[in-house]
């Protein structure tokens, strides 16, 4: 089987490899859809000292130098485990919208 | 070369003949040998490989099946209770279509605690998707991991085996064995190389999520390897036979079974004293034969049928039990005979649980049995030397 052939339309099983197998970063599955509240971060508190960017267990926080963190929200699944962890308060989880 | 040595040290050997480049284990009586040997092989340079120390036996499993994602050959040994701890990884392994290789150390479970000699362990890893081997001897145990590599690698079949020793009857007992030449197991065994592997320069995600309009396949594929997997083991060891000269008696072995009146199936190391109790019943005019189940997953199927053909009454011997229903030989013996035309008759001995001693005067004994159930069984199963039961 090629790299080309894992990508095919799968009509029977003999068209399968072995096992599941994708050529695709699993950046591509955006998963931020499942998250109820996501982070929203208060500027003014936060010392940009990188703890909720070593927590994420998504690693769906980015943090460059002398900047503040940046969420991914396409990727983050609004555990808040940021929020918990923050030393300055300065996350705060909010209701993403109003749920049917 | 010819050493004397324990079947835990045949193990380590085994692995390193084959050049098992990743090891991760956590120790187990009885096992503990096994990887006490290999960490000192690896740490005189004497072994290439990586020795990855973990936190327990899911760990182990875990570590091995990314390992062995990379393409590298992977080895482990364990026993009992960490082997039951591992279950969960054994399926993930069989499903990420793994080769990896493990020395089971056959041990009861507990409680009642217990580091003595049975085959519950291995038992309730039948459904898992691992290859099962069980075996007599030392010199099995090693040339079984060779075997092992060889089927478990091969790209259609790609499935992990589990070779299966006695607790301390093999493990803890020296014998002569042959340590074959590296150079002539690198013949017989070409580098693993994947197609597809765990790789930065050409990555994939293995394992992922798929919809229930393609699990069914992919479990298909699985049992479509174990299937082939039964002539695989026939072709493998005659591959084996030609480079090494020596087999150990295919899928089942058998001793002296053909017109034999009775024949007790027996796994593991308890078919050697039963071969003794052969000879013996044999000298004496009785026609009595023994076989051995070998390979137990794939089942032997064909190999069971022939047995049927060869002998009236079969005396299946199990080394374990599932509770509730017989011991886990017998229903598949049973099963595998199911509607055939002259059925044999057939009872099932609970034999040697937590390791009671299977002494040549026991199975002589059960051999008597059985050689009188000429009119049919007397009963479906028996607990053997069961203190209270049945006269024991």
């Amino acid at each position: 089987m090629t790299k080309e052939e894992l990508k095919g339309v799968y009509k029977t099983y003999q068209d399968l490899p072995l096992t599941p197998i994708t050529s695709v970063n699993s950046s591509s599955n955006r998963t931020g859809f499942w998250k109820t509240n996501k982070p929203v971060l208060d500027e003014s508190k936060c010392i940009k000292c990188n703890i909720c960017w070593k927590f994420c267990p998504d690693v769906a926080i980015s943090m460059n130098d002398d900047e503040f963190p940046k969420f991914d929200l396409g990727h983050c699944k609004g555990c808040g485990i940021c929020a918990h962890e923050c030393p300055k308060d300065a996350i705060t989880m909010v209701m993403e919208g109003d749920v049917a | 070369m010819k050493m004397v040595m324990t079947g835990n040290y045949a193990s380590a050997y085994g692995a390193k003949v084959c050049r098992a480049e990743v090891i991760s284990a956590y120790p187990i009586t009885p096992q503990t040998s096994v990887v006490e040997k290999i960490a000192s092989l690896v740490s005189s340079g004497e072994m290439k490989a990586q020795f990855v120390n973990v936190e327990s036996e899911h760990s182990a499993m875990a570590a091995l099946i990314s390992a062995s994602m990379t393409g590298a050959r992977t080895y482990t040994a364990t026993s009992s209770h960490g082997l039951l701890l591992m279950h969960e990884l054994l399926i993930w392994a069989a499903g990420a279509r793994t080769p990896i290789v493990m020395s089971n150390i056959c041990r009861a479970n507990g409680p009642p605690w217990s580091v003595w000699a049975d085959h519950h362990d291995a038992m309730a890893q039948r459904d898992t998707g691992w290859m099962q081997v069980f075996c007599e001897g030392n010199q099995e145990v090693l040339d079984s991991i060779i075997m092992s590599y060889k089927l478990a690698e091969r790209p259609d079949i790609r499935l992990p085996s589990m070779i299966n020793e006695d607790a301390f009857i093999l493990s803890h007992t020296v014998e002569p064995v042959d340590v074959p030449d590296m150079e002539l197991v690198d013949e017989f065994l070409p580098s693993y190389n994947p197609r597809f592997k765990l790789d930065v320069d050409e990555p994939y995600g293995f394992g992922s999520l798929v919809m229930p309009d393609m699990y069914m396949e992919f479990r298909y594929k699985i049992n479509e390897a174990m299937e082939a997997a039964r002539q695989g083991w026939r072709d493998v060891e005659k591959d084996f036979e030609k480079t090494f000269g020596r087999n150990h008696g295919g899928l089942v072995e058998f001793y002296n079974c053909e017109d034999a009146d009775a024949v007790l199936l027996i796994m593991g190391s308890v078919a050697s004293t039963a071969k003794d109790v052969v000879d013996k019943l044999c000298s004496e005019g009785k026609k009595v034969g023994m076989a051995r189940l070998r390979v137990y997953r794939p089942f032997p199927v064909e190999e069971i049928r022939k047995l049927a053909g060869m002998t009236n009454i079969i005396g299946i011997c199990d080394h374990s039990y599932t509770f509730g229903h017989w011991g886990p030989m017998a229903q598949e013996v049973r099963g595998a005979l199911y509607g055939i035309a002259d059925q044999p008759v057939m009872k099932n001995y609970i034999i040697g649980l937590g390791g009671k001693d299977m002494t040549p005067e026991i199975l002589e004994k059960i051999f008597l049995k059985t050689l009188a159930l000429k009119d049919g069984a007397d009963q479906e199963i028996e607990w053997i030397g069961v203190k209270g039961l049945g006269g024991w």
